[in-house]
């Protein structure tokens, strides 16, 4: 090797692990752990946890507001939502939920909250800023999964008794479509361009694909993992890269997470993570993917572009939801 | 399940042209369009899925304990609770499901199940002893029928006495008795004190228990029959006899835990706390390993316990819970075979992929050898729950839940094409 050509690759080396440094955009990671009723913080450049603020009981689905100054907090055992300040760290508004809220979808509006009562057999929808309940909807045995299409016209509600995804019209509150997936799904997540919507499930095994003008199924993906009993992968979570080439798939007991090229429905990878890895979240520069891990009580870092664990970071117990805010 | 692409090559040849069909339907998987009301896709009446309970008139089980609930509507409320599922699923698929209760009568039932069958009943969700399931699934008029055994225990009846119609959504004593003594095992602790009531269900019981300690490595030190009377849960000072009676009656070899098989509810009750030496007890009394218990709340049976304490007003038992397993199969192979014919739903519950959801963390499915639905097997302690069977380690070829009760080579169950 010349020194010229030393030199260089120094320099690219410099460059590479200067990269990330300079690249990176502060972030903070937010995990609910179902079993402590707490929500934990990480620090997103450090990976360390930075405060662990107790809330209601039961916490299971979180996500932010649209300006990223809330955390939206699905207490199911207390029957609301509680509103997490993310600057004073400290809930500061109770919502209604109707019954056990187990998950929910923000609409782009900021404004609508699509949560799903999984005792109840309904969706309600509450105006976050007015904190009333709008409407409910009935839909199938122990509703599930909610997703919204990226104009917030459609939401995708999967009851895990009833086996199927329900399309709902989010102006008419109507029922649209019924698609029969496989048994228990949970999570239904719309492909950034809307055309399809996935969803897992768990007792099935398999991720459907399901195009959102037909509402047809056209591709069920199937997960083998050498070692691993079939049972014992049962998809939950599902996250995608911004520009839809990339998805990720929590397979719970399997404590796994498989890597799928969006183009092929191929698996590219399982990467191996905590036990239990029941939801999962990008960073927003799409570089890392956090994962909460049930039954290990961690949070598991993969760096995405070497696809593999980097770190495992100790959280509350049963950590259930995860977010990343920019 | 969707039973994509994969050859049916392992289908007995009568199922495979409904499977095919059922099969054709799913793989196209059109959305059903329908609004959330009652009626069918594009206006018609919904088809009708009638399922039959059978039930006899029997005095309830008075359980020692005064916690205890004392049930009147065992298995029926499951059964009631299934058919509301199936309805919410079924009204976005225009199919209704209906529930219809008998009680047989006194004597030989076949007269009462002839007429059902001849009414075009083909599900059968049988709450009955083993003699009478027997005694109707034999029915030539139910050769083509499903009878779901969604109680009896019995060991022969996946073996010996099993049946080609029957299906068995409870557990067998056998698999009761392997969940306990894999944990036990997992406990190491190996050396067993057995002791029996008088009655015929609990010498079955020892029996499944005697097997499980041979196959999993177990020793039963030592073994005595409970001689006394049941006498009556409520008595004055009562404690003192117990107190009296239990110690002399648990001296025996060293042993590490009391193994009770008391079905008929006599005594199990009284012997923890009292053992001559400091003893965790289990079996039908203590840590109990069962089908189902209310201190059952993972894998979404939190939702499942509280819509049954809504409808039934009580907690729910394992006849119950057999016997929502049974109606909401019926249920899941109506959905998935996008039919409401008998003959495709009963091929879709026998074909060996079909899988059910029953909040026990991984899909219950059936054992073609004999009918008996493969699931894990909760171990309850008193206030909570414990554990749950298979325990780590206990490795099977095809699946571990098959490390519970008889297995395909020991099975004694010789049924034509299994």
């Amino acid at each position: 090797m010349t020194t010229s050509a030393l030199t260089a690759a120094i320099a690219v080396a410099a460059v590479l692990v200067a990269a990330p440094i300079a690249a990176a955009q502060a972030y903070t990671i937010y995990t609910s752990n179902e079993k402590d009723n707490t929500i934990s913080v990480i620090d997103g450049t450090t990976l360390e946890v930075t405060a662990t603020i107790p809330v209601g009981q039961r916490p299971r689905g979180i996500t932010l507001s649209t300006d990223n100054k809330l955390l939206y907090i699905c207490t199911s055992d207390d029957n609301h939502i509680e509103v997490l300040d993310l600057e004073k760290n400290s809930v500061v508004r109770i919502l209604p939920s109707g019954p056990d809220p187990e998950l929910f979808a923000l609409h782009p509006d900021g404004r609508h909250l699509y949560i799903a009562n999984e005792n109840d057999n309904m969706v309600s929808v509450v105006d976050v800023q007015a904190g009333k309940l709008l409407a409910e909807i009935p839909v199938g045995v122990e509703p599930e999964g909610m997703g919204l299409n990226p104009d917030g016209s459609i939401l995708v509600n999967t009851s895990e008794t009833t086996n199927m995804a329900h399309f709902i019209d989010t102006k008419t509150h109507e029922i649209v479509a019924n698609v029969v997936v496989g048994s228990r799904p949970r999570v239904a997540r719309f492909t950034p361009d809307g055309r399809h919507v996935w969803v897992s499930a768990e007792i099935g095994g398999d991720v459907a694909v399901i195009d959102s003008d037909t509402r047809e199924i056209v591709h069920t993906i199937e997960f083998a993992i050498q070692g691993i009993k079939p049972e014992a992968i049962q998809p939950v979570g599902i996250e995608m890269t911004a520009d839809g080439k990339q998805a990720f798939v929590a397979l719970g007991p399997a404590n796994r997470v498989a890597v799928i090229d969006m183009a092929t429905y191929e698996v590219t990878r399982y990467v191996l993570v905590g036990q239990r890895v029941w939801n999962v979240a990008l960073a927003p520069d799409g570089k890392r993917l956090f994962t909460t891990n049930g039954v290990s009580n961690d949070v598991t870092v993969i760096d995405v572009d070497r696809m593999r664990a980097i770190k495992s970071v100790p959280v509350g117990r049963m950590p259930w939801g995860v977010v990343v805010r920019p | 399940m969707r039973y994509p692409g994969r050859n049916p090559g392992s289908v007995r040849r009568r199922t495979v042209g409904a499977l095919a069909l059922a099969l054709a339907l799913v793989a196209g998987a059109p959305a059903v369009t329908a609004a959330a009301t009652a009626t069918a896709p594009g206006g018609k009446e919904p088809a009708r899925i009638p399922v039959v309970f059978l039930r006899d008139d029997e005095p309830p089980v008075i359980p020692l304990s005064l916690l205890d609930p004392v049930i009147e509507d065992p298995g029926v409320q499951g059964a009631r609770l299934a058919v509301a599922d199936n309805q919410t699923t079924g009204r976005f698929m225009g199919q209704s499901f209906e529930l219809v209760e008998v009680t047989l009568p006194e004597g030989d039932p076949a007269e009462a199940v002839r007429a059902l069958a001849g009414e075009g009943h083909r599900f059968f969700v049988a709450d009955l002893r083993a003699d009478r399931l027997l005694a109707v699934a034999d029915l030539p008029e139910l050769r083509d029928a499903l009878v779901f055994n969604a109680r009896a225990t019995d060991d022969r009846l996946r073996n010996a006495d099993c049946r080609a119609n029957v299906l068995h959504t409870a557990p067998s004593r056998a698999m009761l008795a392997d969940a306990l003594a894999q944990y036990l095992m997992y406990k190491r602790w190996t050396n067993w004190f057995l002791v029996q009531g008088r009655g015929d269900d609990d010498a079955l019981y020892a029996e499944a228990l005697r097997r499980a300690a041979k196959r999993f490595g177990a020793k039963i030190v030592d073994e005595k029959t409970w001689a006394f009377a049941a006498g009556s849960r409520r008595s004055d000072s009562g404690h003192t006899t117990e107190q009296a009676e239990i110690p002399a009656f648990t001296q025996g070899a060293a042993h590490d835990v009391v193994v009770v098989a008391d079905e008929g509810e006599a005594f199990g009750e009284y012997i923890a706390y009292r053992t001559f030496r400091p003893q965790v007890v289990a079996g039908t009394h203590g840590l109990v390993p069962t089908a189902w218990a209310r201190v059952h709340e993972q894998w979404g049976a939190t939702q499942f316990q509280d819509r049954f304490e809504k409808l039934a007003g009580r907690i729910m038992a394992p006849r119950d819970y057999g016997a929502w397993m049974a109606v909401r199969s019926i249920g899941e192979a109506a959905t998935r075979a996008r039919s409401a014919d008998p003959a495709a739903i009963a091929a879709y519950i026998r074909d060996p992929r079909f899988t059910l959801a029953a909040f026990k963390g991984v899909g219950v499915t059936i054992r073609p050898w004999d009918g008996q639905y493969r699931q894990p097997v909760l171990l309850a302690g008193p206030r909570i729950l414990v554990s749950v069977s298979p325990q780590p380690g206990f490795l099977h070829e095809h699946s571990e839940l098959d490390t519970l009760g008889h297995d395909r080579p020991e099975s004694g169950c010789r049924l034509p094409g299994r």
